[in-house]
């Protein structure tokens, strides 16, 4: 499917980026970690019909593949996007699977032991266990305060009732379906994370002088810095990898876990050690 | 962006036919491989068996039938090399010939060569070594003081190559060398040629260098005014340097860059399975060696398209020189003396002591990275 989207795909990405490039920013980050809905944002992504991009053309989508998915979801990522696209467009596809057509709006995902990004803020909140995936009105469920396991966005706890719609994805999804589509996203929003990081480091690198001259210009900094680009490469490739295998073989089929594990672990420290004032970080992840 | 792009290949239609045919082929003429042969893998030396693969059309495959070659793509020929790579076939003989003297020549060289040394190379019949490195210049090989001088009807050769491995076996070579001498330091990167030099020829010493493992594979070539006529001259006389980087990105592009310790990988898996912890370590192992895989894919594919991506093979060659290294050590904590076969344990042992050289052979990790960071703009 996505192999000959490359057109559709490359369209995406680029309104994506300049989407992005142009509203999301500093302030827009730190309003949304203070809890504030970035509802404007959310009305421009869904203009472009992004949540349901990966919903089959028939149910009333794009029909884009996980290929295409994890390039958008890297653009999200090189720009710290502000708001749970990336989740609410694997949970669209996670519904359409399990043959329940994905209502418009924010759909929350909703995974097993974990906390729920945005859910009060969600029309909908698409629950996996295993191979099951269920559908909920928000305003139906009652909601326990949680935390995000990694971003600083509002992420509570659903009580789940009784669902508006139940399904099973196939098989060739796995029996973690919902886990892979999880992991899935956040490979690849890591591997954009970390071509931005990249990208700073050596922008700093190029004028931060010590020394009287720039970082850069200091041999033991370049050769860190291109074992950075090196793995940065290299988590890029393991996530589009990763992307494709679920297109072919099935989610289940995927082979991202491991290398982003890695890649994204320990480069990432790597990284924050370059920029000295580490909190400023992931704000700076916003030029 | 700053960094370096690798998009996603695959491997060509015909890839699994061309595999099935190659691994009927390998399982047979590798029946008694030992473990120690198939751990030199592509620094194995071994004529006969570099015949049998020319015989079959996979030496200078993408090359043009005209010179021996079969016209196939390179994605296929890498297909080849993986499945070689995969059981450490001995190709040395015919490995050098194939990855960066036969495509130099088919580049470059004039037609007679081309008709000369090409369907050889195709054949398995004639090993080229490689001849940059100096006693005094190796990660700075553009400071190389081995001379060619100009006499009548050819050049005469004066000065020593070192890390030519395996030239004691081997027919030719080709050598970059000094054609006009260093005026400026700064310039040092001109008056070099490449010359195809018969390694037999009279007024060559071939000294072994034994190394740290016990071997002789490694040498040093001593030209004591050799002479070769002037239709040896490979591409332009100056242009050498110029040559010699393009000749590199072949050199560092292919997936021996990362696959040198994988037949440890595979000759240790039946015992590994007595060990809990393995599954684990060997299912990162395998993640890790299918991203450099995809990576070492993207190289090949740049190369299908007729471009140089000497950036590209450096970063891959990097990453994929730090995973062949880890490999064997990783893979130790495993190994229980009591129960691990001896084969196994031999390999290991061997491939700890090479390991050392595959971040040194085909440019250093120091000089590949400072080849990256000048993609990254820092130099």
């Amino acid at each position: 499917m996505s192999d000959t989207n490359e057109d559709l795909r490359g369209i995406l990405l680029e309104q994506v980026e300049r989407l992005l490039t142009d509203r999301s920013s500093p302030n827009l980050l730190r309003a949304t970690e203070r809890g504030e809905w970035p509802a404007a944002l959310w009305a421009e992504v869904e203009a472009l019909g992004l949540p349901l991009a990966l919903v089959p053309e028939a149910m009333g989508g794009v029909g884009l593949g996980w290929a295409d998915a994890v390039a958008v979801w890297q653009v999200l990522g090189r720009h710290a996007a502000p708001l749970p696209l990336a989740e609410s467009m694997a949970a669209a596809a996670l519904l359409a699977a399990a043959g329940i057509t994905p209502p418009a709006g924010l759909i929350a995902l909703a995974l097993p032991g974990e906390a729920t990004a945005w859910g009060r803020q969600a029309g909908h909140v698409a629950a996996v266990q295993g191979g099951e995936v269920t559908l909920h009105a928000a305003a139906d469920l009652t909601w326990q305060p949680g935390r995000s396991l990694i971003g600083r966005e509002p992420a509570d706890q659903a009580m789940l009732g009784e669902p508006l719609a139940r399904g099973r994805v196939p098989a060739g999804w796995g029996a973690d379906a919902g886990l892979l589509a999880g992991a899935l996203l956040q490979a690849a929003k890591i591997a954009g994370a970390l071509e931005a990081a990249l990208d700073m480091t050596v922008d700093y690198a190029k004028t931060r002088k010590q020394f009287g001259r720039p970082i850069g210009g200091f041999q033991a900094v370049q050769q860190q810095l291109a074992v950075c680009a090196a793995e940065v490469a290299a988590c890029g490739v393991a996530a589009a990898q990763a992307g494709r295998a679920a297109d072919r073989r099935g989610l289940a089929g995927a082979e991202f876990r491991d290398r982003l594990g890695q890649g994204g672990g320990g480069r990432g420290s790597r990284d924050r050690c370059r920029h000295h004032p580490p909190g400023a970080c992931r704000h700076r992840l916003h030029r | 962006m700053a960094g370096l792009r690798f998009d996603l290949r695959d491997t060509p239609e015909g890839a699994p036919a061309l595999r099935a045919e190659l691994r009927a082929f390998l399982a047979e003429a590798g029946k008694d491989w030992s473990p120690r042969v198939r751990a030199y893998s592509w620094m194995g030396f071994d004529r006969d068996f570099s015949r049998e693969v020319g015989k079959r059309g996979w030496i200078g495959m993408t090359w043009p039938k005209a010179y021996g070659g079969q016209e196939r793509t390179a994605l296929e020929r890498y297909v080849t090399l993986e499945e070689m790579l995969a059981v450490g076939a001995p190709v040395g003989a015919h490995w050098i010939g194939d990855r960066q003297s036969g495509p130099l020549i088919l580049r470059l060289g004039t037609e007679e060569q081309r008709r000369e040394f090409l369907p050889r190379i195709a054949r398995g019949a004639l090993a080229f070594a490689i001849g940059l490195s100096e006693p005094d210049s190796g990660s700075d090989l553009a400071s190389l003081r081995t001379r060619a001088e100009k006499v009548p009807g050819g050049w005469r050769i004066n000065g020593r190559k070192v890390w030519t491995t395996n030239a004691h076996l081997c027919d030719f070579m080709i050598a970059l060398l000094r054609t006009s001498p260093i005026t400026d330091p700064r310039q040092k990167h001109q008056g070099l040629s490449q010359f195809l030099v018969d390694c037999r020829l009279s007024g060559i010493t071939i000294r072994p260098i034994l190394d740290l493992v016990g071997e002789e594979g490694f040498n040093e070539i001593t030209f004591d005014d050799v002479f070769v006529p002037d239709s040896m001259l490979v591409g332009q006389e100056g242009a050498g340097w110029e040559q010699a980087t393009a000749e590199l990105a072949f050199e560092r592009s292919g997936p021996e860059r990362y696959l040198s310790s994988l037949p440890l990988l595979t000759a240790a898996l039946d015992d590994l399975r007595a060990e809990p912890a393995a599954p684990e370590a060997v299912g990162r192992l395998l993640a890790r060696a299918g991203t450099l895989r995809q990576m070492s894919l993207a190289v090949a594919g740049m190369l299908q398209e007729g471009k140089t991506p000497a950036r590209e093979a450096a970063l891959v060659k990097d990453a994929g020189n730090d995973y062949e290294q880890a490999l064997p050590e990783r893979l130790r904590e495993f190994f229980d003396p009591g129960r691990t076969p001896p084969e196994v344990q031999e390999m290991q042992g061997y491939m700890t002591m090479v390991a050392r050289s595959y971040s040194l052979r085909g440019g250093t990790r120091e000089i590949l990275r400072g080849i990256i960071a000048r993609q990254l703009g820092l130099r």
